[in-house]
């Protein structure tokens, strides 16, 4: 058990690394720190500053948010499939960027509109759900979830629409903008993105001990004193801030927020404490490494890095699921 | 003897059905007071109003002397702590699950149990008699040692009172004598007042020091078991035919069932 964080920050480490050498510059890891001392406008150190570093940094940000609102979903729907995507989330944000792009809006200020789209439009998705969820004490889940699943066909059949009226190229973007990717031109937004990550972490960390009394149910988190209420409220908040940041700039990037607090939930039992912390340093870590594989796999053609998160993450999920099976029961989520 | 718990005039139910109607009850300090009642009479519900997972519409329940209305859910999880049926399916192992019990103490950002937590939770297993199990998890134990653990973590909130809902109802009855041993036990040397909701009409009689009788929504009668339990009484509120005994060793009602054929039987013979 205590090996889990330092493994953790292993593994992040290592993804960096390989994030850092990998591509068809070809710089080896042993020049890679002499060229970011230089601090010389090279074109290797252009590499690593401007193209490399963002994408790893916004990787970072992007795959521990997803992370940690995947573990605070789960904690409080005590449901294992529950994932910021299965709420509806993304389809809102696909529904405000494809609007964006039809309506052209992307032109007035084409750094700040897609994204601030996307993030209206996730917000947007997940306001049903939230009123439903706050109205009834306490609280069906099932319906909830429901719910989010509604959201999600509603807005994703909305996409549909706009993509069958639009025109070649605006479909095209907006397929690209869907299909997501670690891309980001702007640094602003790129830092504001990983502060508001950061962020997350501490406050969601401040409301562990609250999630470990949730996971029992909500009934026995009142009787252990838990004003569930308002820490559902705070809870629904933080996650719904996480994903709809992400996603407004990186498009969807699916299963990342649903595979690694299961799998780090084998590893550390159900200590959200834990859970959380080492979810966002697996999530990070998880996404640049998906990443580096999405942009050198099939160089110079871009995989969109939501497929790879899907394909990799999906059937070592699936591998662990079948061994801990055949190894006997172990509790689930 | 002070009253710990206080119910005046509760009515409550979920949405438009009332489930309790005018419902009077005093618990006193130091009692060990049973709950019985036939399936939906409200029993669980009478619970549930005491924890305020039930709205109430009516009426006003004191803890301690204190409205509850006016305490927060922190307050009232220190001095009231609950032993509920349901099995925690996390892969949670029992120290952990018995240190939830000290969350009600816990200040603003504290994250970790303070050694004091831990002594606390330390000296709930030891009285529950699971510290040989601490490391095991929750959803691997049988129910006996899952009862034993909510009772332990009930003990770690360091509660006046005790409320205990259905706490026998999976176990055979050896564990059903070991757990109401331990309930009374507690009561019994640490102080602690114990509510309890019981199906089993024998096992109240033989473990509380006062019976209520709720039927259909309203307390039919209240007292000591040998008031309470006597056969008008119960084929009023059960509507089946019982026999009411004496058990020889401890001079409490023994309530005994008639089946239909033993009936029939009993009737041709006559």
């Amino acid at each position: 058990m205590k090996y889990v964080l330092p493994g953790a920050i292993l593994f992040l480490a290592a993804a960096v690394a390989a994030a850092m050498i990998s591509g068809s510059a070809g710089i080896p890891l042993r020049r890679v720190f002499p060229i970011i001392a230089s601090g010389t406008v090279s074109p290797e150190y252009s590499i690593l500053i401007d193209i490399r570093l963002p994408r790893i940094i916004l990787g970072f940000a992007v795959g521990g948010s997803l992370s940690v609102a995947g573990v605070i979903l789960q904690g409080m729907f005590r449901n294992p499939l529950v994932e910021p995507y299965t709420l509806g989330m993304p389809g809102g944000a696909a529904l405000g960027a494809a609007l964006c792009i039809i309506l052209k809006l992307q032109y007035v200020f084409p750094a700040i509109v897609l994204p601030a789209s996307g993030f209206i439009g996730s917000c947007l998705a997940i306001m049903p759900l939230y009123f439903v969820s706050m109205r009834q004490s306490l609280v069906r889940m099932q319906g909830i979830l429901l719910t989010g699943v509604m959201t999600s066909f509603i807005s994703t059949s909305l996409v549909v629409l706009i993509l069958a009226i639009a025109k070649t190229e605006e479909v095209h973007s907006i397929v690209f903008w869907i299909m997501g990717s670690l891309e980001e031109p702007s640094w602003t937004l790129i830092i504001i993105i990983s502060v508001i990550a950061v962020l997350g972490l501490f406050l969601s960390y401040f409301l562990a001990p609250v999630l470990n009394a949730l996971s029992l149910g909500e009934e026995e988190a009142i009787h252990l004193g838990i004003n569930t209420e308002r820490t559902k409220k705070q809870l629904f908040v933080l996650a719904s801030l996480l994903t709809g940041v992400s996603v407004s700039l990186t498009g969807i990037i699916g299963f990342v927020g649903l595979i690694v607090p299961h799998f780090v939930r084998i590893l550390t039992g159900y200590d959200h404490r834990k859970l959380i912390v080492i979810s966002f340093l697996t999530g990070s870590g998880f996404l640049i490494f998906c990443d580096t594989i999405a942009r050198t796999a099939f160089a110079p053609v871009e995989l969109p890095v939501g497929v790879i998160t899907g394909i990799l993450g999906g059937s070592i999920f699936i591998y662990i699921l079948g061994r801990r099976h055949l190894s006997g029961p172990a509790g689930g989520a | 003897m002070p009253e710990v718990i206080e119910i005046k005039g509760l009515t409550c139910g979920y949405g438009e059905k009332l489930v309790l109607r005018d419902i009077d009850l005093s618990v006193k300090k130091g009692q060990f007071f049973g709950i019985i009642g036939p399936n939906g009479s409200g029993k669980t519900t009478m619970l549930k109003a005491i924890t305020r997972l039930v709205r109430i519409i009516r009426g006003e329940i004191f803890l301690d002397g204190a409205d509850m209305k006016r305490l927060s859910a922190n307050d009232i999880a220190r001095s009231l702590a609950v032993v509920s049926q349901t099995t925690p399916s996390l892969p949670i192992t029992v120290r952990e699950f018995v240190l939830l019990g000290r969350i009600p103490y816990y200040r603003k950002l504290q994250f970790f149990e303070t050694g004091n937590d831990n002594l606390i939770v330390e000296r709930a297993m030891e009285l529950t008699g699971i510290v040989h199990l601490k490391d095991a998890l929750m959803s691997e134990m049988s129910a006996g040692e899952v009862q034993l653990a909510f009772i332990a973590r009930g003990l770690a909130q360091e509660p006046k009172v005790l409320l205990l809902d259905e706490p026998t109802s999976h176990l055979d009855i050896a564990h059903q004598v070991g757990v109401l041993d331990l309930v009374r036990r507690l009561n019994r040397n640490e102080g602690l007042t114990v509510v309890i909701i019981l199906h089993d009409l024998n096992l109240a009689s033989e473990y509380c020091d006062t019976i209520a009788l709720i039927g259909d929504g309203r307390i039919t009668k209240c007292g000591p078991p040998a008031e309470v339990l006597n056969y008008q009484t119960i084929e009023e509120v059960y509507k089946t035919v019982v026999i009411v005994r004496e058990n020889p060793l401890s001079g409490k009602p023994f309530v005994l069932i008639v089946p239909e054929e033993v009936k029939e039987k009993c009737r041709k013979g006559s």
